[in-house]
C-alpha cells in the first residue's frame, strides 16, 4: 500500500518546540501588514502625528534630570545629566514598549485568534518591529541633542569602537521585551494573576536596570547587594552599554555583554516554547 | 478511487464546566503530576455527553466524542446538527484555532476558513487597506490580494468610499467589503460557517451565487455548517449530521437532511387523543395526527416547496356513513389565519374505504408555505359545514414547522411569514 503525503496533521500532541519556520515565512506579508497597521493608527487623527513619540522622552528627561541630578545629587560625571537620562529612556523606552506590547498578546488578540489561524507568533513580532520605528525616532532627537550639546554647550562627543556593537543591542532588547512578553502573556492566558504585577514591575525595574544613575553611583550609594543585584541585572548591562556606546560614559566588559548576550536568547527561546505551547488551546481558556 | 484530501481519525474535545479559579487549579496540578509520572491525563476518562439541557454531573463535559469522516476533493460537505451540537467546536478545530483533545486531522491541502466575515477589520484604515490586511489575516499573500484587489472592490460594491476609513461605513458596506475579500479567498480546503445571510437582498443573492460557484464551478472542497435545510441541499454534496458530539449519520446531503429533520420530533408532544377541547358528537374521533416525508419518515420540519403527507388517525365511536364524510384539514397560522385548506368535496374524494381502516392521509407534493409554525386544523362532518353536523372539530391536532425555501429556484430564500406561496409567473 503506499504511504500516503499528508500536507500537514492536526493533533493533540505537543512537541517541546515546533516553529513552522517556512509557514512564518509565508506569512510575511501579514507580519508586514500588522507593523503597518499599528504605525498608521497610532496617530491618525492627531496633528502632531509622530511627534508625540517625542514628547514623553523629553519630558521624562527633564524630570528625572531635576529629581535625580539637581536634587538627588547623583553625579554623571563628565556627561551633561540630561543626555544622560535622555540615553537610558530611549533604551529603556523600547525595551518595556516589547514587553508591554506583547504580553498581552493572547487576551487582546482572543478575538481575531479564535476566528482564524496565522503563526501566532506574528503578533509579538510584529509589536517589536513596529515599535522599532518608534525607537528610531527617539534615537533620532537623542543624537540632534547630542550635537546641540556638542555644539553649545561644550561637550566633548566620542563614539567608541564599542558603538560597532550597537544593532547587537537593539536585537538583545527585542529579544529580551519578546522573549520575556510571550512568556508572561502565556501565564496570563488561565490565570490571570500575574497581569497585575507586571504593570507595576515594569516600572519598579527600571530603578534597579540603572536607567537614572550610572553603575559607579550605585556601587557607592547603594548596600552592597542591591548594587549586586543591579549589576547582575541584564537589563542593566544593556543600558549601560548602550550609554557606553554612544555617550562613551560608564563601564563595558565583555563577560557582562556575553552573559546579557546569553541571557536573552535563552529568554527569547524558552518565550517560543512556552508560546508555542500555549497557542494551541488557549481560545478554551482565555 | 476516492480521492481523499482530508481524513479527521477519532478527534474528540472536552471542555471544562464552570468557571475557571482554584477548583481548575486543583485539577491542573494533578494532570501536570499525572503527566511527569508517565500517566495518562486522569480527567480524559470522565466527562458527560454534551446535552446542554441536562443538569451538569461532573466538571468536564466531551463537546465531541470520536469524530471520524474522510472529505474528497470537491466535494462540499454539509455539517448540520441543532445548537450545542458540536459543529462549531469542529470547525475550530478543523481551522487550527483549537487544538482536539484525543485525535488526528489529517489534510492534503491548505484550509481556509471562514467563521465569521471581516476579522481583523481596523476601522481606522481605509476600505483598501483593510481588503490588504483581511487578506493576508485569511492566509493569502500581498501579490495574490493585489492581483484581486480591482475585483474584490467591484464584488463589494464599494468603489465610492474605497479610500475612506472602515469607520465611516454603514455596518451593510462593511460586511459587503469583507465577504467580498473571503469570496476571493483561494484555498485548497474551505470551511464556513453560516456567513451567507448577510447584506441586503441583492448583495445575498450574490453570495450566494458566488458559494454556488466556489463549489461546483471551481471544483473547491468546502466545509459548510448552516442551519439553513434549504441551503445546505442546494450547496452540498454530502452531509453530516452531529448531535450531542457524537456523528450520527454521514450520507448524502439529502438522507442527512431528512435524518436530520426526522430526528427533530420535538414539536407533536400534545396526546391529541387525550384533548377535550373538541367539538362535535364524537362519533368519530381523531387520535393522532403524524407528518412523513416521501420516504415514509416521520417528520415535523418540512422545506417550503417540499412533499408532505398528513396521517390522520381515527377511533370510531358510533357508526357512521364514510361515503358522506365530510373532511378538511387547515393549515393555521399564529393568528387563527388559514394558510392553506384541503376540503375532500371540493376535491371529488369520499371516504368509502375508511370502513376497513383507521387512519386517512392527505398527500400534498409541494407545501407551498412560508416559513413559520403552523397548527393543523382537523375538521370532520356528517355532510357539511354546519355545525349541528360536526362530527369531530380539533384545532392546533398537530404542529408543522415550515422551513425557508426556494420556491422558484432562483438561489435565494423566499421571506418567511404566515401565507402561501403558490406558482405563478410574472411576464
Amino acid at each position: 500500500m503506499k504511504e500516503e503525503q499528508w500536507l500537514y496533521t492536526i493533533s493533540a500532541k505537543r512537541s517541546l518546540i515546533n516553529l513552522n519556520f517556512k509557514e512564518i515565512w509565508r506569512y510575511r506579508d501579514l507580519l508586514f501588514l500588522f507593523v503597518k497597521r499599528d504605525i498608521v493608527t497610532v496617530y491618525k487623527q492627531t496633528i502632531l502625528g509622530p511627534l508625540w513619540y517625542l514628547i514623553q522622552p523629553l519630558f521624562t528627561s527633564v524630570v528625572f534630570t531635576l529629581v535625580f541630578n539637581n536634587m538627588g545629587n547623583i553625579s554623571t560625571g563628565a556627561t551633561p545629566p540630561f543626555l544622560f537620562n535622555l540615553a537610558g529612556i530611549t533604551a529603556w523606552n523600547y525595551f518595556t514598549a516589547c514587553l508591554s506590547g506583547t504580553s498581552n498578546t493572547f487576551r487582546q488578540n482572543a478575538g481575531i485568534f479564535g476566528k482564524v489561524y496565522f503563526p501566532r507568533v506574528i503578533m509579538p513580532l510584529s509589536v517589536t518591529i513596529s515599535n522599532l520605528l518608534k525607537f528610531g525616532i527617539q534615537l533620532f532627537i537623542f543624537i540632534v541633542f547630542v550635537f546641540y550639546y556638542s555644539f553649545f554647550k561644550g561637550f566633548n562627543f566620542s563614539l567608541n569602537a564599542y558603538t560597532l556593537l550597537f544593532p547587537v543591542y537593539i536585537i538583545v532588547m527585542a529579544l529580551m521585551g519578546l522573549g520575556l512578553g510571550m512568556i508572561i502573556s502565556s501565564a496570563t492566558t488561565k490565570y490571570r494573576d500575574l497581569k497585575v504585577l507586571v504593570g507595576f514591575a515594569t516600572s519598579l525595574l527600571m530603578y534597579v536596570s540603572a536607567v537614572p544613575y550610572p553603575v559607579s553611583e550605585a556601587r557607592k550609594k547603594f548596600p552592597s547587594w542591591v548594587a549586586d543585584l543591579v549589576e547582575l541585572n541584564p537589563m542593566t548591562q544593556i543600558i549601560e552599554g548602550f550609554r557606553f556606546m554612544l555617550l562613551d560614559t560608564g563601564t563595558f566588559t565583555w563577560f557582562g555583554f556575553g552573559y546579557t548576550v546569553v541571557l536573552s536568547v535563552i529568554l527569547f527561546l524558552l518565550g517560543l516554547i512556552v508560546f508555542n505551547r500555549t497557542e494551541k488551546n488557549f481560545i478554551d481558556t482565555v | 478511487m476516492k480521492n481523499v484530501i482530508l481524513k479527521v481519525e477519532n478527534i474528540s474535545k472536552q471542555y471544562r464546566l464552570g468557571t475557571v479559579g482554584t477548583g481548575s487549579l486543583s485539577h491542573d496540578f494533578n494532570r501536570f503530576w499525572h503527566r511527569i509520572r508517565g500517566k495518562e491525563d486522569p480527567y480524559l476518562k470522565i466527562g458527560a455527553v454534551n446535552d446542554r439541557s441536562k443538569a451538569a454531573t461532573g466538571a468536564y463535559a466531551w463537546a465531541l466524542k470520536d469524530i471520524n469522516f474522510e472529505v474528497a476533493k470537491g466535494e462540499v460537505l454539509g455539517i448540520i446538527g441543532k445548537n450545542g451540537a458540536g459543529k462549531s467546536t469542529l470547525l475550530k478545530i478543523l481551522s487550527r484555532v483549537t487544538s482536539p483533545t484525543t485525535g488526528e486531522i489529517k489534510t492534503k491541502g491548505r484550509i481556509a476558513s471562514l467563521l465569521e466575515v471581516g476579522t481583523g477589520f481596523h476601522p481606522e484604515l481605509t476600505g483598501r487597506e483593510n481588503i490588504y490586511l483581511n487578506g493576508a489575516i485569511l492566509g493569502m499573500t500581498k501579490s495574490e490580494i493585489a492581483s484581486k484587489i480591482d475585483e474584490i472592490i467591484e464584488f463589494s460594491g464599494c468603489q465610492m468610499y474605497i479610500d475612506t476609513p472602515t469607520k465611516r461605513y454603514s455596518s451593510g458596506m462593511t460586511v459587503r467589503l469583507a465577504f467580498a475579500v473571503a469570496a476571493h479567498l483561494e484555498p485548497d480546503i474551505l470551511i464556513v460557517d453560516e456567513v451567507l445571510a448577510v447584506g441586503d437582498a441583492e448583495f445575498q443573492k450574490k453570495a450566494i451565487g458566488k458559494m454556488q460557484d466556489i463549489s461546483s464551478g471551481e471544483g473547491r472542497t468546502v466545509i459548510f455548517v448552516s442551519h439553513n435545510m434549504a441551503s445546505v441541499k442546494s450547496l452540498c454534496t454530502r452531509g453530516i449530521v452531529l448531535e450531542n458530539g457524537y456523528v450520527k449519520y454521514i450520507g448524502t446531503q439529502n438522507d442527512a437532511v431528512e435524518y436530520y429533520l426526522s430526528q427533530q420530533n420535538t414539536l407533536n408532544k400534545i396526546n391529541v387523543s387525550e384533548r377535550t377541547d373538541r367539538v362535535g358528537n364524537q362519533k368519530l374521533t381523531v387520535n393522532k395526527v403524524l407528518f412523513f416525508n416521501s420516504n415514509e419518515v416521520e417528520i415535523s420540519d418540512v422545506i417550503s416547496g417540499e412533499f408532505l403527507k398528513i396521517r390522520v388517525y381515527i377511533k370510531k365511536n358510533l357508526d357512521v356513513d364514510f361515503a358522506k364524510l365530510f373532511v378538511a384539514i387547515n393549515f393555521v397560522d399564529n393568528e387563527a389565519n388559514f394558510g392553506l385548506s384541503y376540503i375532500n368535496d371540493e376535491m371529488g374524494y369520499t371516504f368509502e374505504n375508511l370502513e376497513n381502516k383507521d387512519f386517512f392521509e392527505l398527500i400534498i407534493p409541494n407545501i407551498y408555505l412560508r416559513s413559520a409554525v403552523y397548527g393543523i386544523r382537523i375538521l370532520i362532518s356528517e355532510k357539511d359545514t354546519r355545525e349541528e353536523n360536526f362530527i369531530d372539530v380539533i384545532d392546533n391536532a398537530a404542529l408543522i414547522n415550515i422551513l425557508e425555501g426556494d420556491i422558484w429556484n432562483t438561489g435565494k430564500l423566499n421571506r418567511p411569514g404566515n401565507s402561501a406561496i403558490l406558482p405563478g409567473k410574472f411576464l
